[in-house]
């Protein structure tokens, strides 16, 4: 058996609006290995939850393109009832805002139960009662047999999120999704919940997908990064590389924009224009080029595509030997990628 | 729960006592007295002046409240002028008629609603949705009056299927099996019209309420556990989709109060919308207070039984 995990090829989710189809996730490719974080990191509305969904299978209303390998098997398009074989117990997947990814109306016993149940037929229910509490400590509740009785309105969100974790590790999955598992969180508990994804992650060495917007949480998690942005990977390598030689503009537009604390006069980087809307995105050329419109239309591709640089490291579209950030001087930067 | 109950049954209380305080008044308002209708014009006013006065007519409007809030808790509301006979005595036989009637009502609107509401919420935009949603416009455009009057005309009149008028066949054994054949039967086609037009609101709202949820977080996070979709559908969306409808039940009473004003004198059936409306046109206003105090206490049970639903299927109500 292979390390790979999960490998994607070619990816394309389209949505579609009013009678045309648009791609959310545009020709994705990218591999999961078993005991590796892989970060997916991305503006805001850049396809990476749209990815997220397209590999747990959840999006309704999507067609999706391209194959999805779990394991050697192709779970891209399965009929639902072949994915839910899948969903819940080889992948689970941890949601964004803990606040309503838990039904009002079922205690947290059940809902944990749930997945348990689903997959294992024979638990008794005591059994089951039994597991969901060592799970409820396995996720750090403080008191596990109370919780178990409560509603999700009467946890706070930390303790909703380590439910919501807890459901989606019952059955030991392989591949655990994480999607911005902590942006929903404030700083403190935060960190306790990475803490607890990479305990889980040592215990299990589950192949981890961690979608994320914070750089900071990228540094201190991730094996390897994945930069997203417009639907298409820009840059993929390990982490040392993304944030020690970064070469895609954007990637770089946004470990400039992080504040730096030694730099206390100097004002905040910040990339110019917004994202384009899904009915917007350039379909041609590179996506990236009209946020850095100092750079010489010559410089980019026509039809961009991903260069290895170096061994695993990836890099769309040959502007970044070009790139340079308005306020330094063009020869300055010339010399340092050469 | 129980500590919800008893705290909701005791906000009631000042409700029920406002409500028979502004009865009265509007009722005080009007012109006349108990006595205007009895009056013979061959009468010398002084006496009508002294039976006035014994009859209490002439104190303050509060203490004449309280003579007849005093009585009225007793089971006294007062004399009929129109069948000379006690009040309570004629609103009871009716309030059994209309209770069975509005009991049925209620059981068909839900039976014809929920499954609707279901098929049209679950599959929103298919050709099934439309059908479903086109009958509920159709429902809310239709006066009660008129298609129960149809209702009436068609399945009543022309085809004959079912009685036209009154609640029961003459003749029967109270209590005998046939005789409560005969009540149903006499009942089905007025709850059948008020139904399917009381049942369109709650169509839209469980099909709106089932379109909201299945967007919801937690229905993904469901599909993520492996959970099929019948078992989505069953378990995560139905129950949450039909707190509202819970909430709604009290309203629904109410509804069924209003129409059963049209219903009862449409199909001539005896009940107190029927009483009401009668009592109305002839002035008969110990009967009107007393129905309008009825239905008030109507609709505030309606409502104290939707709260206690709820607080039954949604935790979040429940009071510490």
């Amino acid at each position: 058996m292979s390390k790979e995990l999960l490998k994607i090829e070619n990816l394309k989710t389209s949505f579609r609006i009013k009678d045309d189809y648009y791609a959310a996730v545009d020709d994705v490719s990218l591999t999961v290995n078993k005991n590796e974080l892989l970060a997916i990191v991305g503006e805001s509305g850049c396809g990476k939850s749209a990815l997220a969904f397209s590999i747990m299978g959840l999006h309704s209303r999507a067609t999706i393109e391209g194959n999805i390998l779990f394991k050697g098997k192709n779970i891209a398009n399965l009929p639902p009832n072949d994915m839910n074989k899948f969903r819940g117990k080889d992948m689970g997947m941890i949601f964004q805002d803990p606040l309503t990814a838990l039904n009002p109306l079922m205690i947290i016993g059940d809902q944990i139960g749930e997945t348990l149940l689903l997959h294992n037929k024979n638990l008794s229910v005591n059994g089951r009662k039994v597991k969901v509490i060592e799970l409820l400590k396995k996720v750090g509740i403080p008191r596990p047999e109370y919780t178990y009785n409560q509603f999700p309105h009467q946890l706070s969100g930390g303790m909703r999120q380590r439910v919501v974790i807890a459901m989606a590790i019952a059955n030991n999955p392989e591949l655990l999704i994480a999607d911005e598992p902590t942006t929903a969180l404030d700083v403190t508990i935060q960190s306790q919940i990475l803490d607890l994804i990479k305990v889980l992650k040592e215990d299990s060495h589950a192949g981890i997908i961690l979608i994320t917007h914070d750089l900071g949480v990228v540094a201190e998690m991730a094996d390897r990064v994945a930069v997203m942005y417009a639907g298409q990977i820009v840059e993929i390598a390990d982490v040392y590389t993304i944030f020690e030689n970064p070469l895609h503009p954007y990637t770089r537009s946004l470990l400039n924009s992080v504040p730096n604390s030694d730099e206390t006069n100097s004002r905040l980087h910040v990339i110019q224009g917004v994202v384009p809307s899904l009915q917007n995105l350039p379909r041609e050329g590179c996506r990236f080029s009209d946020r850095i419109p100092w750079v010489d239309s010559s410089f980019h591709e026509k039809n961009p595509v991903l260069h290895e640089v170096s061994p695993g490291h990836f890099v769309r579209c040959t502007c970044y030997k070009h790139f340079y950030f308005p306020h330094e001087s063009k020869e300055e930067k010339q010399n340092v990628i050469s | 729960m129980w500590k919800f109950t008893v705290r909701r049954i005791f906000v009631m209380i000042p409700q029920v006592i406002l409500l028979s305080v502004i009865i009265f008044i509007l009722a005080k308002m009007m012109p006349g007295d108990a006595l205007s209708g009895l009056i013979d014009p061959n009468i010398d006013p002084a006496t009508i002046e002294a039976k006035r006065e014994a009859l209490g007519l002439n104190n303050p409007w509060y203490v004449q409240y309280w003579d007849w809030i005093k009585n009225a808790v007793q089971g006294d509301l007062g004399q009929s002028f129109q069948f000379k006979m006690p009040v309570s005595e004629i609103i009871g036989q009716r309030l059994t008629n209309t209770f069975w009637l509005a009991l049925l009502t209620l059981i068909i609107t839900y039976l014809i609603a929920i499954p609707l509401g279901i098929t049209s919420g679950r599959f929103n935009d298919t050709w099934g949705d439309r059908l479903i949603t086109g009958y509920t416009y159709v429902g809310f455009g239709m006066p009660l009056f008129i298609f129960a009057l149809v209702m009436l005309w068609i399945f009543g009149f022309k085809l004959g299927w079912f009685p036209s008028g009154g609640s029961v066949k003459p003749g029967l054994d109270p209590g005998s099996f046939e005789y409560i054949v005969s009540k149903f039967k006499h009942m089905l086609l007025p709850a059948l019209s008020a139904a399917l037009i009381a049942t369109v609101g709650t169509v839209q709202y469980l099909r709106s309420e089932i379109i909201d949820i299945k967007q919801k977080d937690f229905i993904q996070t469901a599909r993520a556990k492996g959970a099929s979709e019948s078992r989505v559908y069953n378990r995560h969306i139905l129950r949450n989709s039909l707190l509202p409808i819970a909430a709604f039940f009290g309203y629904e009473i109410t509804g069924l109060i209003g129409g059963s004003i049209f219903i009862e004198n449409i199909f001539s059936y005896p009940g107190i919308g029927q009483l009401f409306l009668g009592s109305i046109n002839i002035r008969d206003y110990t009967v009107v207070t007393s129905c309008v105090l009825l239905f008030g206490i109507a609709a505030i049970l309606g409502s104290l039984l939707s709260d206690i639903i709820l607080s039954i299927v949604d935790p979040r109500i429940r009071i510490k």
